[in-house]
């Protein structure tokens, strides 16, 4: 059996004094999208850059398709991992084309020049990402959506094995949102990992093969959207008060917030509805409202 | 594409900067015209002879041509570390003495006029200036830098520290100077007074080879501008490559402040208007920004000596400099991210 693109094992990690993981393993094949969801500063963010090595770790391992993550240098890190951040910074008028190739970096010699190898990849990338057509137009002169695609391409150019997304959804409209998912999920079934961190469970549900769910640090639970996604889950993580059903429309799990964790109304009724003799499935509890301590 | 263009500026610029240079070699209390300027440079080649006045000969080839190469090689190093530095802090009011380069070399050089210590050759000032210039950019490194890491804005807060610190010194050092204080109020001043071969050779040798040094790690610059995490991402290492520009820049800005003193202006002005000619891209900004910087600083130079009586070239560069860079700040759109 090959190596896993990611395996991280017991992770932790401390910032400003502040435990931000604990303990947290996540396994990522080629092919396989897996999404991190959990509320506000789970570390889900984090966890992505500390797989990257740019935040440090206090213990545990990350193997990046086999290799100790912690022996890479940074150039070896960047062939084997490419990251989407959540906040583009391109404040700088770098045409669209030249953003894309930055993506090179790491598979460009210090002292040699851009190959016809290079130009192809960074051609495909934007192909790819559709901004083909913005290729001459400056970073700082297209629209949010557009931006994010151009640092999707970015990381496609990098050409890696695996691909790191921190909310690639966040900032587009409701069509971008489902174009870009599409888009990762084709990225996947050409062999990539991809480990994106998604706020919207719907989506999450929808494209991901797998979920992992982080709260204070910590795996609160792992593995398909079913078994991830219940009410006593998300109450655990969000301290909601959810619902989860089936999209008639899309075939996948929904969950509705009906209130907080503290409000009444969850009081044990089947909060699962699934077509087939759904089982793993739990009546809501109701939380003590610390959840995530 | 990007080869067509780089290599079209620099010819142009290196055009540019061979006719200022040979205007400003004919100014001064005795003008030259420059096409004598020309046949006395072009005499040097073999085969080729001047019929121009012997004491024209000895006034261009001792006196005029060493100022204007020093200008030349001084404009070419501030420039260069100016976008050097201004792209290592994404940040535009970064110069080339951000992190307290000028100050210290103030303070060593200062010290040096108020104490009347001498060296051979008059090497006292320019050793004591760079070494002062070196230590102080150290210093705000050690202090900015915490458990392998130098945060920028960290480093950005220490060098506005240090450089205060370091002016305080110096205005006390003023007080208690004497005889002396003109001196270094004049080289506090930026000065190219005094301008030798030997000077020139000084600088040249530490900050030509340093430029080139710097220019496969252009592409590392641009990764920068993304920021941090996104340079890291791409794969740059980014704190080794961040200690190694601040510390090839310093040491450029330290050599030309050594021998020509706290010419302002010129780190900072010149990358602003190249980057609104060529683009960010420093594998073109950084060579045109450095020939543009010699250009500037001979030109301005030139003006210094134009006058009855000379100017600290400082005051030029800032003269000119200052205005211009406000109308560009009002008129185009310099980045300010």
């Amino acid at each position: 059996m090959t190596d896993p693109a990611l395996r991280v094992d017991s992770l932790v990690v401390d910032r400003g004094g502040r435990r931000v993981l604990d303990g947290v393993s996540v396994r990522a094949r080629g092919g396989d999208v897996v999404g991190l969801v959990g509320p506000n500063g789970a570390g889900k963010t984090t966890l992505l850059r500390a797989c990257t090595g740019a935040v440090g770790t206090e213990s545990g391992e990350v193997r990046l398709a086999g290799a100790d993550a912690a022996t890479l240098s940074a150039r070896e890190t960047a062939r084997r991992v490419a990251s989407v951040p959540q906040e583009p910074s391109l404040d700088f008028e770098f045409p669209v084309r030249e953003a894309v190739a930055m993506g090179r970096t790491a598979h460009v010699s210090r002292f040699g020049r851009r190959g016809p190898e290079d130009h192809t990849a960074v051609d495909r990338a934007m192909e790819r990402a559709s901004v083909f057509d913005l290729a001459d137009r400056s970073v700082t002169a297209i629209s949010g959506g557009e931006r994010a695609r151009v640092l999707l391409a970015r990381a496609l150019a990098q050409d890696t094995p695996l691909l790191f997304l921190d909310e690639p959804t966040a900032n587009l409209d409701v069509n971008h949102q489902v174009r870009t998912l599409s888009l990762v999920r084709e990225l996947a079934a050409d062999g990539r990992a991809v480990v994106a961190s998604i706020h919207d469970l719907d989506l999450a549900a929808r494209f991901c093969d797998s979920l992992v769910l982080l709260a204070d640090g910590r795996v609160r639970a792992a593995g398909t959207p079913e078994a991830v996604l219940t009410p006593k889950a998300l109450a655990d993580a969000f301290c909601v008060d959810a619902r989860v059903s089936r999209d008639p429309a899309t075939d996948s799990l929904r969950v509705t917030v009906l209130g907080d964790c503290d409000s009444t109304g969850a009081d044990g009724e089947r909060a699962v509805e699934r077509p087939s003799s759904g089982d793993d499935t739990v009546p809501v509890p109701r939380t003590d409202g610390r959840g995530t301590d | 594409m990007y080869v067509v263009r780089t290599g079209g500026w620099l010819v142009g610029l290196a055009a540019l900067l061979a006719a200022v240079a040979t205007v400003s070699a004919g100014v001064g209390p005795v003008a030259i015209p420059p096409r004598e300027v020309l046949s006395v440079v072009l005499s040097a080649l073999p085969g080729l002879s001047t019929d121009a006045p012997g004491a024209h000969q000895t006034i261009i080839l001792r006196v005029r041509l060493p100022r204007v190469a020093l200008a030349a090689v001084v404009g070419f190093a501030l420039a260069a570390a100016g976008t050097v530095m201004q792209g290592f802090f994404r940040n535009p009011m970064a110069d080339p003495s951000i992190v307290g380069v000028s100050s210290g070399a103030a303070v060593g050089a200062v010290a040096v006029i108020v104490t009347g210590v001498s060296l051979p050759f008059g090497l006292g000032l320019p050793a004591a200036a760079f070494a002062g210039a070196l230590c102080a950019a150290f210093g705000v490194y050690v202090i900015a830098s915490e458990g392998g890491r130098t945060p920028v804005a960290t480093l950005l807060l220490a060098g506005v520290a240090v450089q205060t610190l370091l002016g305080a010194v110096v205005s006390f050092a003023l007080v208690h100077a004497g005889r002396g204080i003109r001196e270094a109020v004049f080289w506090l001043m930026g000065h190219l007074h005094g301008s030798t071969w030997g000077k020139v050779h000084l600088v040249a040798a530490v900050a030509v080879p340093l430029i080139l040094l710097l220019l496969p790690f252009t592409r590392d610059l641009n990764a920068l501008l993304l920021g941090e995490a996104d340079a890291q991402s791409v794969g740059v290492d980014v704190e080794r490559t961040r200690k190694l520009l601040l510390a090839v820049a310093s040491v450029i800005t330290a050599a030309a402040v050594a021998v020509a003193g706290v010419i302002g202006f010129v780190g900072l002005i010149v990358p602003h208007v190249m980057r609104l000619l060529v683009g960010p891209d420093h594998r073109i900004l950084l060579p045109t920004s450095a020939l543009a910087g010699a250009a500037f600083l001979v030109a301005a130079d030139a003006v210094a000596r134009a006058g009855a009586a000379e100017l600290p070239v400082g005051i030029v560069t800032a003269a000119v400099g200052a205005p211009f860079f406000l109308y560009l700040l009002r008129n185009r759109e310099v980045p300010t991210a």
